[in-house]
Order: C-alpha cells, then sequence, then structure tokens
C-alpha cells in the first residue's frame, strides 16, 4: 500500500505528487507523494531496482538526457512545477545539485573542477572565485589536504578525496538542494565517515535527499526516511520511528533483514 | 549562517539561460551542419561523376560496361579491358592474401607466444599504415625483374603444357604484368585482412573455446570446427574490406601492371585496371569522349567498392555485434 | 591410436602452415622496407633537403620544393578536416545516438574510410580544378581533407562514446550547457584519444599520391602559392620512379623512405600517446 501521508513534514523544499515515471514502457515509478523537508536529510531506501535513484533523478530531470524516459506528476520547487515542460532544466540543475555513486571529477584541474560549474552563472573576478573555490573546498572538508595542489588534476586524488570533491563543486554553486545518489558506496569505510560528516554539517545550509543501500548509514544520518520497494513508495517517516516502529510490513522485513 | 540563501540573483540566471539555450541550438546546428559534410561529399562525388561521364554514357550507353576497346586515337571506349584488370588483380591478390592472413591471425591468436603478441600485432597493424606508393615502387624495381629471372620461366616450364591453364602463363617472362600487380596488391592487403582476421578471432569468448580444448580436441580442430564457424561472417567482412581496397588500389598497381590496353588471356601479359588507367591517362586526357570515358571508369569503380565495402561493414558489424551464428 | 596419430599430425600441419604464413608475411614486409632503407638512405644528402627538382637530363637536385609543398598541403588538410571532423564526430556521439539520419552518416563515413582516393581525386578535378582554372595545392589539400575526415570523425565518435554515462551527467548536474559539455568535459575527458586520430588521419594522407595526380599536380619549381600547381612528394616520387634518369629514380627512393618515415613515426607516436591516456 503506497503511503499517503505526507503532511509529517514541516517546511518542505520540494513537494512531489502523483508522480509515475517511465522507461519506455516499463512503468519505473507508482504514483509517489512524498515532501522533502528543508534543511534536513531524507534518505530513500529500498531493494534494488525499487526505483529509489529513479525518483532522485527526476529531481534534476537527469532522465531529459536518455529519450524514451519520462515523468508524470508534480515536483513542486519554489512553487514551480520541476517537470513542467517549460521549466528550463539548466536552471533546476544550477539549483539542485547532485553527487553520483562514482567520483566524477572533470578533466581538470581541482582549481577549475569548483570554478567550472560557479562560473556558468557567476561572474566573479579572480579574487572572489578564489574565496569560493576555497570555502566549497572548507565546506567540503577538503581544503586543508588539497590547498598546495590547486593546480593539479581532479583526476590525481584518492577516491574519498575525489568524492568529496564532487562535493565541493555541487556545493560552491550555492544550490538549494543537493542530491546524492548512493555517494559512499565506492569508498572505503574511513572515507565513508568523512561524507556522512559532512552530510551532518551541510545540512544546516542545504536541502539534502540521499539514495543509500546501506540502512545504518539512512539510520545514522538521516532526519526522514523513504523506503521504496518495487516503485512504490511504501512507508515514509521520520526516521528514529520508522527504524523503530515500522508501519509496513514489508518496510519491517526490510529493515530486519528478511529480504532484499 | 545561510549562505545557500544568498543564491545569485535570479534574473542573472534567467538571462543566462537564454544564452545557454540559444547557445545550444547553434551548436547542434553546427555539428550537424559538419556532419552533413560527409554525406555531402559522398552524393557530391556520385553526381559529379555522372554528370562528367553523361558524353561518354550517352554515346555508348550501358554497353560502355562490355565493350572490349580503349583507344585514344579512334576515339572508341569501353569499361571491359579495364574492369577484367581491375577484378583479376584483385582475385589472384585476395587468392594470396586470404591464406596468409587466416594464418597469421591464426599464429597471433592461438599460438603466439604472449610477449610476441604485441609486437607481432602492432607491426602487423603498423604495416596497414605503409602508403601504398612504396609497395608499387618495390614491385617495379625489386620484385619484377627477379620475378621475371626466377620465377616466370620456371612457372612457364611446369605450367606451360597443361591445357587451360597453360595459356594463364604464355607470353614472354617481362616481369610486370596482371599477375605481378595482383601479387603486389596481396602483400598490401595482407594486414588489413589479418588485423581485422584476428580482431573477429578474439571475439570468441575464452570459455567456449576452453570447453573444445576440454574435450580433448588439438588448437587446430578449434580453429577449424569452432572459431571460424563462429566468426564466420566477421571473417568474410574482413575479406571483403581487402577486396574493396585491391579493387581501388591505384598505386601499386599502376607501377606494375604494364598499362596495356588489351585482354590477352594470358596473367603475364600487361593489362590495366581502371585506377591505373585513371593515373595513366586522366593527366593528360583530352577534353570530350576521352576524359568524359575516364570519368566514367571512376563511376564504375566508386559503385563496384561502394558495394563491396557496404557488403564488408555490414558483415563485420555483424560478425562482431551478434559474434557470429 | 592411428587416428589420434593422424589428428595431431593434422594439427601440426595446420600450426606449421599458420608459422610460415606469418614468417612470409613479417619476411615480404622486411624485404620491402629493408630495399627502401638501402635504397633511400643512399639517395639522402644534403643537396636532397637543399636543391629543387631537377630538369629532365641536368644531373644532381633535391626535392626542396616537393618536401615543403607536400608540408604546407598536408597542413592545410590538418587545418581543415580536424575541426569538421571533431564536430561531425561530436554531433555522431552526442545527438546521433539513435536518429536514422545519423546510422546513415555513420555507414557513408565508413564506406569512405576505404573509398577508392583516386575516385576523390577526380571528384575534386570535377569540383575545383575544371571550374576553377586549374590544378592548385587547395585542390589537393580539399582532396587530401575528403580522405582525412571520416578518420577523424570515427575515432572522435568512437571516444567520446568510451566517456563514462556519469560523467556527462556530473556535467549536466552542475547546470551546464549541453555544448559546454560537450566541449570541455567530454571531448576533454578523451583529448588523447581524439588527437591521436588527427595523427592517423595526417598519416594516411601523408603518402596518398592518386589524390593529388589530377589536383595538387606537380610543380618542378619552389613554390608556396597554394593556388598554382604544388610540388608534393608523393606525385614527384610516381613521376621520378618511372622516370629514365637514374638521379630522379634514386631521388624518388629517397623520397619514398622520407614518407615511410614519417608515416611511421606518426603512427608510433599517436600509439604511444593512447597508451599513455589508458594508465592515467
Amino acid at each position: 500500500m503506497p503511503a499517503t501521508s505526507v503532511q509529517i513534514v514541516e517546511e518542505a523544499a520540494l513537494k512531489v505528487r502523483n508522480l509515475d515515471f517511465y522507461y519506455g514502457d516499463f512503468k519505473g515509478l507508482n504514483g509517489i507523494n512524498l515532501d522533502i523537508a528543508r534543511h534536513k536529510v531524507t534518505a530513500f531506501i529500498g531493494p534494488s531496482g525499487c526505483g529509489k535513484s529513479t525518483l532522485l533523478r527526476t529531481f534534476n530531470r537527469m532522465y531529459d538526457l536518455y529519450p524514451g524516459q519520462r515523468a508524470e506528476g508534480e515536483i513542486l520547487f519554489n512553487g514551480n512545477n520541476l517537470l513542467d515542460r517549460k521549466q528550463d532544466v539548466n536552471m533546476v540543475r544550477a539549483k539542485i545539485g547532485m553527487v553520483f555513486q562514482k567520483p566524477t571529477p572533470f578533466p581538470m584541474t581541482i582549481y577549475e573542477n569548483i570554478a567550472f560549474g560557479v562560473r556558468l552563472y557567476e561572474r566573479l573576478s579572480p579574487s572572489e572565485m578564489g574565496a569560493r573555490v576555497e570555502w566549497a573546498l572548507r565546506k567540503a572538508a577538503l581544503w586543508d589536504e588539497v590547498k598546495d595542489k590547486l593546480q593539479q588534476s581532479g583526476l590525481s586524488l584518492s577516491g574519498g578525496q575525489q568524492q568529496r570533491l564532487c562535493i565541493a563543486r555541487a556545493v560552491a554553486v550555492k544550490p538549494e538542494v543537493v542530491l546524492l545518489d548512493e555517494p559512499t558506496s565506492a569508498l572505503d569505510p574511513i572515507s565513508t565517515a568523512k561524507v556522512e560528516e559532512l552530510v551532518d554539517e551541510l545540512k544546516a545550509d542545504y536541502t539534502i535527499a540521499i539514495v543509500t543501500h546501506n540502512m545504518q548509514q539512512a539510520a545514522r544520518i538521516s532526519d526522514y526516511t523513504a523506503f521504496m520497494y518495487l516503485g512504490d513508495l511504501i512507508e515514509f517517516g521520520k526516521t528514529d520511528e520508522l527504524f523503530v516502529q515500522p508501519k509496513a510490513k514489508q518496510t519491517e522485513d526490510y529493515i530486519t533483514g528478511r529480504f532484499g | 549562517m545561510h549562505e545557500a540563501a544568498e543564491v545569485a540573483p535570479v534574473d542573472l540566471h534567467a538571462a543566462k539561460i537564454r544564452v545557454f539555450k540559444l547557445q545550444d541550438m547553434i551548436f547542434h546546428k553546427v555539428t550537424l551542419l559538419f556532419a552533413l559534410v560527409v554525406l555531402a561529399g559522398l552524393a557530391g562525388i556520385l553526381v559529379s561523376l555522372a554528370v562528367e561521364a553523361m558524353p561518354t554514357l550517352r554515346t555508348f550507353g550501358l554497353s560502355f560496361l562490355w565493350r572490349n576497346v580503349w583507344s585514344v586515337p579512334d576515339d572508341e571506349y569501353g569499361a571491359l579491358i579495364a574492369i577484367y584488370g581491375t577484378l583479376v588483380s584483385s582475385f589472384i591478390a585476395l587468392l594470396i592474401a586470404v591464406p596468409v592472413s587466416f594464418g597469421i591471425a591464426l599464429f597471433l591468436t592461438e599460438t603466439c607466444p604472449a610477449w610476441l603478441k604485441r609486437p607481432l600485432g602492432t607491426a602487423i597493424e603498423l604495416l596497414a599504415g605503409v602508403p601504398s606508393i612504396i609497395y608499387g615502387i618495390w614491385g617495379l624495381f625489386i620484385f619484377a625483374p627477379l620475378f621475371a629471372e626466377h620465377v616466370q620461366p620456371h612457372l612457364q616450364k611446369v605450367l606451360g603444357d597443361v591445357p587451360v591453364i597453360g595459356a594463364w602463363f604464355a607470353g614472354p617472362p617481362i616481369g610486370i604484368g596482371i599477375l605481378t600487380a595482383g601479387i603486389v596488391l596481396s602483400l598490401m592487403v595482407i594486414p588489413f585482412v589479418a588485423s581485422v582476421m584476428r580482431d573477429v578471432f578474439e571475439t570468441v569468448p575464452p570459455v567456449l573455446k576452453e570447453s573444445v580444448y576440454g574435450v580433448g580436441c588439438t588448437t587446430w580442430e578449434v580453429v577449424w570446427n569452432i572459431v571460424l564457424p563462429y566468426t564466420r561472417v566477421g571473417v568474410i567482412g574482413g575479406i571483403m574490406l581487402g577486396l574493396g581496397r585491391a579493387l581501388g588500389e591505384t598505386m601499386a598497381v599502376t607501377f606494375v601492371i604494364g598499362n596495356a590496353n588489351r585482354i590477352t588471356g594470358s596473367l603475364f601479359s600487361p593489362g590495366n585496371s581502371i585506377a591505373s588507367v585513371l593515373a595513366n591517362e586522366f593527366g593528360e586526357a583530352d577534353p570530350g569522349l576521352h576524359i568524359a570515358s575516364l570519368f566514367a571508369l571512376g563511376l564504375v569503380l566508386f559503385v563496384i567498392t561502394f558495394i563491396v565495402l557496404a557488403a564488408s561493414r555490414w558483415l563485420i558489424a555483424r560478425g562482431t555485434a551478434r559474434q557470429g551464428r | 591410436m592411428q587416428l589420434y596419430t593422424r589428428r595431431v599430425l593434422i594439427n601440426r600441419l595446420g600450426i606449421g602452415l599458420s608459422m610460415v604464413a606469418m614468417a612470409f608475411g613479417l619476411m615480404a614486409l622486411m624485404w620491402i622496407l629493408w630495399t627502401l632503407f638501402s635504397k633511400g638512405f643512399a639517395a639522402l644528402s644534403w643537396e636532397f633537403f637543399s636543391q629543387d627538382t631537377p630538369a629532365p637530363g641536368s644531373e644532381g637536385g633535391g626535392l626542396r620544393n616537393a618536401i615543403v609543398g607536400s608540408m604546407m598541403i598536408i597542413g592545410v588538410t590538418t587545418l581543415v578536416s580536424t575541426p569538421i571532423g571533431i564536430l561531425a564526430g561530436i554531433y555522431l556521439a552526442e545527438f546521433g545516438r539513435t536518429s536514422k539520419f545519423a546510422a546513415v552518416t555513420r555507414f557513408v563515413t565508413d564506406i569512405m574510410l576505404s573509398a577508392p582516393s583516386i575516385v576523390i581525386g577526380l571528384f575534386v578535378y570535377a569540383l575545383m580544378v575544371a571550374t576553377l582554372g586549374g590544378f592548385s595545392g587547395w585542390a589537393g589539400s580539399v582532396a587530401l581533407s575528403l580522405i582525412a575526415i571520416p578518420v577523424v570523425v570515427r575515432t572522435t565518435e568512437n571516444m567520446l562514446r568510451l566517456v563514462p554515462a556519469t560523467l556527462r551527467e556530473a556535467a549536466f548536474a552542475v547546470g551546464a550547457p549541453h555544448w559546454k559539455v560537450s566541449i570541455s568535459i567530454t571531448l576533454r575527458a578523451v583529448k588523447a584519444g581524439v588527437v591521436t586520430g588527427v595523427l592517423l588521419a595526417i598519416a594516411r594522407v601523408t603518402g596518398e599520391t592518386a589524390p593529388l595526380l589530377f589536383t595538387a599536380l606537380n610543380n618542378q619549381f619552389f613554390s608556396t602559392d597554394m593556388s598554382q600547381p604544388m610540388g608534393n612528394l608523393p606525385v614527384v616520387i610516381y613521376q621520378f620512379a618511372m622516370s629514365p634518369y637514374d638521379n630522379w629514380i634514386s631521388l624518388a627512393w629517397g623520397g619514398a623512405l622520407l614518407i615511410a618515415l614519417l608515416v611511421l613515426a606518426i603512427n608510433i607516436g599517436a600509439r604511444i600517446l593512447f597508451r599513455q591516456k589508458d594508465k592515467l
């Protein structure tokens, strides 16, 4: 039974209403309704193929890149429907940043990796840009490690550093929402811990939606959790409540490790 | 400390986005335009050759294709001599190149020691890049004299009296001629055919080969019964690619084919291929029927190679995508 | 047991023949290269590079005009075909993943990769020489560009297709417009591969003779005027090798060696460059 309770969130940054998603003829999401709370961390969990990444990718219309994929319904962001055809996707993506499963540094210097996105929408003087790059790298807790090698290739960093560079890049354009698509699944435990700490700090300024395979991670870092299964939103609620007292049978089975 | 709240002014974003939209539209159209250049090249070749060949096609009609005459003084032209030379020299080239290339590909994929695989493979690929004019002058100055002195007389002695086949080796052993052109061409296409064959042989899943080795088959049996049937389509594609190269090759052939406009039936005698006629005569051709006939030859060559290459591409694509069957 | 022996013998024969084929191929090709080196090096001298092609019957001479002419024609070819080829390759990789038009373009490009080069010479003759009033270096460059462009298009497209989807997505995710994603991110990520493609295209046209016969023609004298007939190595080699003069034939060998060395050097350079990229 898809959950329809969306009123639990106090102040919503994103409101998802009756969202359906199609890969060609295949329906990937069925009538999703939920709110993403402002300046909180919302986690999406569920077994592989449940649609959690698909849902995340509708928030910045990443699916637009692939012909045959389409979404129906509404995602309200600052009063605009993101799915509206007239809505410009570049605008959406500048306001809603994304970090991917695998680190994706651009093939340029560390400095340029950060400046690239900023330069798209803002005209900054060199000193302002330098300050912005430092600010973003500090936000991503990477500054101390890279401040002496800003002119080196982003590809020269370790996997964990690369991922934090990607977070810095997403933060640098000062978005309102940051989407994290399994950001730690390719990282070692120490890097994972650093990224998790980072998420906790970032939520003071940003709305965060994170997809994760790892239930403990969801329990550790999120304020709200959505459990999805086969394209349905099964249960959505405060993380403490969902993990302690799941309402749906499937949620309980999943979080107790009986399937998935 | 809500830095995220003070985002850049919205109107700046909106203005930027209008610019981006325009730039993207232009980017799309510009790249499309350049993709069209390639298509326009092909269309241009077909149209210009057909237009320039018009006088010949009007005079001789389709019979141009099978008229056995090419005489500038009489202003009489037909494509048969050149088509014959092109097809026969290419056929000889394949006759030699296919088994040799198969052997090379077999050696490289099955029996070559691992440390030699890369250098030998690279050597074959590099040789595919050697300009054809080099094969041509080597053929003219080195191969043809040796061939005339040491090989042709023996061939004549051994095969000259055999009925039917004997006629192929009749005539004075002068070194240059259709057979020589075929041999030089074969050396030129071997690297192409061998590297395609090697690539398609490598698409055979190791599991499949291992399972056949597992029942006690020898290397030869694995190649002959498994690898070859499995990659049949791709192998034929590779051969067709070599054929396409051989048909259109100018320089490796022009030096050694002898440039004589007649069909004698002997492989020792000089002949002409379409490309060699063009290379020899086009520069000094008289305006009128002569030059139009040369364009007509060019059109014939282009159509033949187009068909062969199209078939080859289709087969190679099928061979690597579906991996045989 | 007899059957087994037979099978082993057949196997030995087959493997043996494949080794013979390999040896035959390598030896024939070594023979060609060896001749080229021995005859070619004999022709190389200071005069070879400093003097122009000799008149019929006169002694000595060099290939200066042909070397310079070839460099200019190939230089223009590179400048023309690189941007066209890269942009067309981007179109196929970025906008043409599923369209019919792109599939046709891809097919035609593959055909043009192996199309008879002499026919391209005929086409450019009809297009430029006959209409614009004469043979010229420009016409030579256009003919060579038609051969080089498909090489660049295909390598660019193939390289771009190797870019991981997540890198493209990440670039779009910061709100970058499509052209910026293509130029600054994906193309940049495969820079080494694309440069390799351009180098291979240069290597390919360096030795092409047939398309220059009726376009750039030849010029016995030193000239840097691209609107006039222009000396170039392949055509000089062709004409000199067919001539009765010993010094011309010797120069032809020298020119052939020069071209072969250049082509091999570019090919090897391209491979090294590409392999280094692999390690990154």
